[in-house]
Formats: C-alpha cells, structure tokens, sequence
C-alpha cells in the first residue's frame, strides 16, 4: 500500500544525505571525541563542523550553541538555568498554546512556588501584545514563548517580544521545534537569549536537540558531570547524532527560501481543494502567520479519530487535535484555548507537509478525504 | 495508536446496521457534541415485545462506533426485557474487547439501549434513581448514581477506571476529589469480593451446564410426557434445541420451549440464556 506521510509536525523523513554523514561515526569513527590522540580528534573536528552548520542557520555563533538529547531537554535547561541563575525572581511567563514539553515545565515551576502568567490566544490563536507587555514585570525570571504552534502553525511575533523583554533586561526563550527549517530565523535580529529545536522535526533520526544560548547570558547546566560541551551539559557527545544534526542543519540552510514556496504551495493547493469539496470545514489557525507546511482543518459534526483510522487505511498519516486520539477526554489545549466552537474541535486534523510531499501525494488526499467525510457524517446523529 | 481488536476494525469500517430506522418505535439517545460522542439507537419492537429491527447513529471514535454497530446486532432478535440485561461489558466482550480507556464507549451502548426500551415502555429514559443522583462531574454531566452503578456493574476500584468508564473527570478534574471519595465509600461499603463482578462464563462451561441442565432436569420431564430433547447448538447465550416424539407435534411446542426448557436452562446455567427451536 502506498503510504503518504503529512505528519511531519510530529517527526520526519530522516534524510539520505544526513544518514549517510552519520554512518561511519556509528560503525568505524567510534572514537570519544574527549580522547587525546587523532583517531578521536576526528569525532571531535567532525562536531565543530556540524556546530557552526547549526550556528549558520540560526544566525548565531558556534559557541552559543549547546547539543541535547531532544526538544524537550533543551526546554527544560531553559527554565532550570533561568531559574536557577535568578533565585531572586519568582514570575514566569508563557502561553496557553505552548508544547507540553514547555507548558508541563512551566506547571511544574508553578508547583514549585513560581507564579506563572500562561497568556491567552484568540480565535485565531493569536497573542495579545498588551496583554503580554502587561504581564512583563521586574519579578519575572523567563519569558518563554514558541516561535510556532506546532497545532495550527500560527507563527508568533517573537521578534518583537523579545525586544520588549530586553527592554526590561529580562530572559526570554522560545521554543522553535517547529520553525526551524520551516520559516527564517536570525538570531542577529531576533533578541532571544535561549532559543530550543529539535533534530528530527528537520529529518535526523530521532534523539537530538539543540539549544542556543546567547553569549554572555549567565547559564547553569540541566545535567551535571564532565565538561563537555564547555561544561553545559555533561554526557558523553552522542557524536553520529550530532554529525547528522550538522547535515541537517546545513540541507535546511540550502534549501529554506525555495523549500518554504514549494511546501507552502502544496499546502495551499491541498487545503483549497478540501475547502471546496467538503461542506462545513474550518482552518483553524492565523492563515496569514503561519507555517508554510501545516494545515489544521475540523470538519463538522465528525470525530478525529474515526477520520484519522480511515485515513490509515489508505495509508495516509496525519494527526488529530480531537479528545480520542490522545487518550484524554477532551480536545487539544490549543484549540480549547482558541475557543474553536466544540462541534468543530472534535472533528480536528492536523496534515503537515515537508520537502518530500509530492504534488501526487496531495492529488490522493484530495480524491479521498472528501468520501471519509461524507461517510462519516451519514452515521452521525448530528446533521447540521 | 490504539490497540484495536479485528472485531472493532470491522464493525467500524463496515458498520451493521448504520442509518436511522423510519419505523422505529423506541429511541434512546445519549452524550452529546460536547462530550465528544453520542449515540442515538433505533429499535423497532413488536408486539411481542422482540427487537425486530435495529438502526443507530453515532458522533465518535472508532469504538464508539463499533460499540453502537455490535450492540444493534446483538440485541436483533432479542425479547427488549432480555435486552435490558445487557450490560456495558457484554458489548465490550463481542468486540473482543476495548482499550480500557474506551471502555466508556460501551458504556454509552448500554445507556442508550436502556433509554430506547424506557422509551418504548413508556418510562422516562433514566432510572429514576439515576437521574436523581447528584451531579458530579459537570463537565461530561455524571451523576453519582451513575458512578456507583457502572463500579458495580464493572468491578471498578480505582478512579482512574471510573474516568475510562464514565469519562467523569477527564477534562477539568475539579471532579476527582469528589469521585476520589465516592470510590473510597463504596469500596468500604462492600468486600471487594461482592462488587467484583462474576467471571465471565467460558464457552465450553456453558455448553457443559446446558448439557447438565438437559439431562438431569429437562429430559425427564418431558419422557414423562413420552417426548425428548436434542441439543442442537449453542451460540454465545442462544441455545438451540429441537424436540422429539410426542413433543415435536405438539402444538404447544414453543409454549414448552419458553415454560420449560428455557426457564429451567436459565435457572441452572445463565439468566440471559435464549432457547431457540431447530
Ligand atoms: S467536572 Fe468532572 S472533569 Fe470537569
């Protein structure tokens, strides 16, 4: 069976090139690259080289940058360090929209005594930016907001957020798991002190993170030890991963500006079409500001789940933001808090593209998702 | 990914008896949009009070619409007061089983079966006790009766299971504390050996039992009469026989099969056994 993979959001293709970097550093490169003689010194020239890839596609400088496990991992040391280095502050900020690797952190330091200030969404998922300026304060110890939704794709105003937190001298983070690679970013410009991504959302295997931190911002480590990563964080290098990372890195930097037309064009094609055939659909999200990769799409009166295992049969993978799926009893916290009416938010698909989506990929979930649907709704007790 | 059996596949990809039915004259309805399933099911009763046909209409996931299509299938050719004997676990155990947080998913089977046959009869779609328990959980609107009744039903000891059974719980939580002591009175309340349901009767006990029941209660009632009874097959809880002799041309053939075989099979092997004739 043919499988068509719009689920990208979630992880992605691992890509040839990237795979073929890493190769020799999980077979005959075993060397640790803390070792004092050459054979090892390849390990370690080799994670130069894929530190200032990463460094090049931020806009950042290859000692600013800090290899992790994963996402999530880097989230964490964000908080922890912020945290940790500012005992005097006990405010945090971030959204009501953010990935549960930042969003449980943020609970956690609640628990922990911290006020926390989760900032709203409208409709369309979008900040308020006074709501935001409002909530900024001498007490805050972390601002935290992601670059993007990983849901909807909305992308957020972190530019000029982080700007009006170093107006008041305060740390700001954002989680860009799923911008990078997707939308520009130029830490030159974007006034970040610690930004997190992940490697498998940019095709590396799974099991690989990346935290930025700015120069001179104060850190302390998340994971204590040997002094690797200039004693950032301990661990023994996870050197293929980080080879491929750097492979990654560079493809994304390559390709970007025309990857982001071509993806954003079958994305385009893919949601008009679903809009004119199926009655009763919504997007959900900010259109204008948004990834150029996802579309998040609730159809009425029908159930995610029940749409996302007629979807698999056809081999076609996607996610869904309705209750079923994810094994809670109630939508995704995201569309919760963008108040999608509920007739519609248990009826959300999320179908996110990448650079191997083919135009005949989206020709198929065109000519099938309409049939799903109808299906669907003639079982449903609700009709209009 | 949920783990779901073939039978749940099946049912959903290809469900029985899908569509509302025109004729129908009873009608339950239960969950709502909100809550993120509902289920509205069709049954036409005659006059001899047996479901002649069924229809459904379901807003949810796959086992919520594998639970509706199998639930119209079994209570088919059902008498409606037999069909009320089915509970949540009987349509969880045709599906081969459900990923325990789905389990509520059954549970709406049960509670819509119930309501169409309140209906027919011309009772109000709850149990009087039920709707007059007091509102737990507001978010998916459970009542405390109805978390004692589907602990008791199902065994349930932990309020997790309540959560997968009845969803109370599952999305602001605000409720958990006072289901937390509803779990903590009941459970006091019994030995865990009374709520803890009886186990489920295996295939070859019952074909063992009915065989049993035959022989030493049934046979020789009827030799008495010069007649005699063979088993045929047992399905699930449908039991079919065929008599023989004096009996097989009387004409009170059924009212033997109903009086006799059937209410001593039920006695003896399970409350919910149907006897059918060959
Ligand atoms: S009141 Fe029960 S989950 Fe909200």
């Amino acid at each position: 069976m043919r499988t068509v993979y719009l689920d990208n959001n979630a992880t992605s293709a691992v890509d040839q090139s990237v795979l073929t970097a890493m190769l020799p550093y999980l077979s005959t490169l075993y060397g640790n690259p803390s070792s004092m003689y050459a054979f090892a010194g390849q390990a370690s020239d080799a994670i130069d080289n894929a530190r200032e890839s990463v460094a090049a596609l931020l806009g950042a400088g290859p000692d600013e940058i800090i290899f992790t496990s994963c996402g999530s991992e880097s989230d964490n040391t964000a908080f922890w360090s912020a945290v940790q280095t500012q005992p005097e502050k006990r405010h945090l900020i971030t959204t009501r929209v953010e990935h549960p690797a930042v969003l449980n952190v943020a609970q956690y330091w609640e628990r922990q005594g911290y006020r926390v200030t989760y900032l709203g969404v409208d409709n369309k998922g979008r900040l308020d930016m006074d709501e935001y300026t409002g909530a900024l304060s001498d007490d805050t110890a972390l601002v935290s907001i992601m670059f993007a939704n990983n849901e909807v794709g909305n992308i957020y105003p972190v530019q000029r957020m982080a700007e009006a937190a170093k107006e008041k001298g305060l740390l700001f983070h954002t989680d860009a798991v799923q911008a990078v690679g997707k939308t520009p970013i130029d830490l030159r410009h974007l006034q970040a002190d610690m930004l997190s991504l992940s490697g498998h959302k940019i095709h590396t295997p799974k099991g690989i993170g990346v935290l930025y931190v700015r120069k001179g911002v104060r850190f302390r480590p998340f994971l204590r030890g040997g002094h690797q990563e200039s004693g950032r964080r301990a661990g023994t290098e996870n050197v293929p991963y980080i080879i491929g990372m750097g492979e990654a890195a560079r493809i994304a930097a390559e390709n970007l500006q025309e990857e982001r037309m071509q993806v954003a064009n079958l994305r385009d094609k893919l949601e008009t079409n679903l809009i004119e055939r199926i009655p009763d659909c919504i997007i959900n999200g900010d259109i204008e500001n948004r990834l150029p990769n996802t579309c998040n799409i609730s159809f009425k009166n029908v159930e995610g789940e029940a749409i996302l295992l007629m979807l698999d049969r056809l081999g076609i993978c996607a996610s869904s933001g309705s209750a079923c799926t994810s094994g809670s009893l109630e939508p995704s916290h995201v569309l919760r808090a963008m108040g999608v009416p509920f007739n519609y938010a248990h009826g959300s698909i999320r179908l996110s593209l990448s650079r191997y989506t083919t135009d005949s990929d989206v020709d198929y979930v065109i000519e099938h998702f309409p049939g799903i649907i109808k299906t669907l709704r003639a079982i449903s007790p609700y009709k209009d | 990914m949920w783990q779901y059996t073939e039978a749940v596949h099946d049912h959903f990809l290809h469900p029985h008896n899908a569509g509302p039915l025109d004729d129908a004259n009873a009608i339950g309805e239960v969950g709502s949009l909100a809550c993120g399933d509902a289920l509205k099911l069709y049954l036409k009763i005659n006059k001899a009070g047996v479901i002649e046909n069924t229809g459904f209409e379901t807003f949810g996931c796959a086992s919520a619409i594998a639970s509706s299509s199998v639930l119209t299938d079994m209570v088919k050719g059902m008498r409606a007061d037999d069909a009320l004997k089915i509970t949540n676990k009987d349509i969880a155990t045709a599906l081969g089983g459900l990923p325990k947080q789905k389990m509520h998913c059954s549970v709406m089977g049960q509670e819509a079966l119930e309501a169409a046959i309140r209906q027919w009869k011309g009772e109000p779609p709850v149990p009087h006790a039920l709707e007059h328990g007091e509102m737990v959980c507001k978010c998916f609107g459970v009542t405390d009766a109805q978390i004692i009744r589907t602990m008791r039903e199902n065994g349930l000891k932990t309020v997790e299971e309540v959560t997968n059974y009845t969803k109370a719980g599952g999305a602001c939580g605000e409720c958990l504390d006072k289901i937390t002591e509803i779990v903590g009175k009941e459970l006091s309340l019994k030995p865990l050996t009374e709520i803890r349901p009886k186990p489920r009767m295996t295939n070859v006990r019952r074909m063992q039992l009915v065989l049993k029941t035959l022989d030493e209660e049934i046979r020789p009632r009827l030799e008495s009469d010069g007649g005699d009874i063979e088993l045929v097959d047992v399905d699930g809880r449908r039991v079919v026989v065929s008599l023989r002799g004096r009996c097989s041309q009387c004409r009170s053939s059924d009212v033997t099969i109903h009086n006799l075989v059937e209410r001593l099979l039920r006695e003896h092997v399970e409350p919910d056994i149907i006897v059918e004739e060959a």
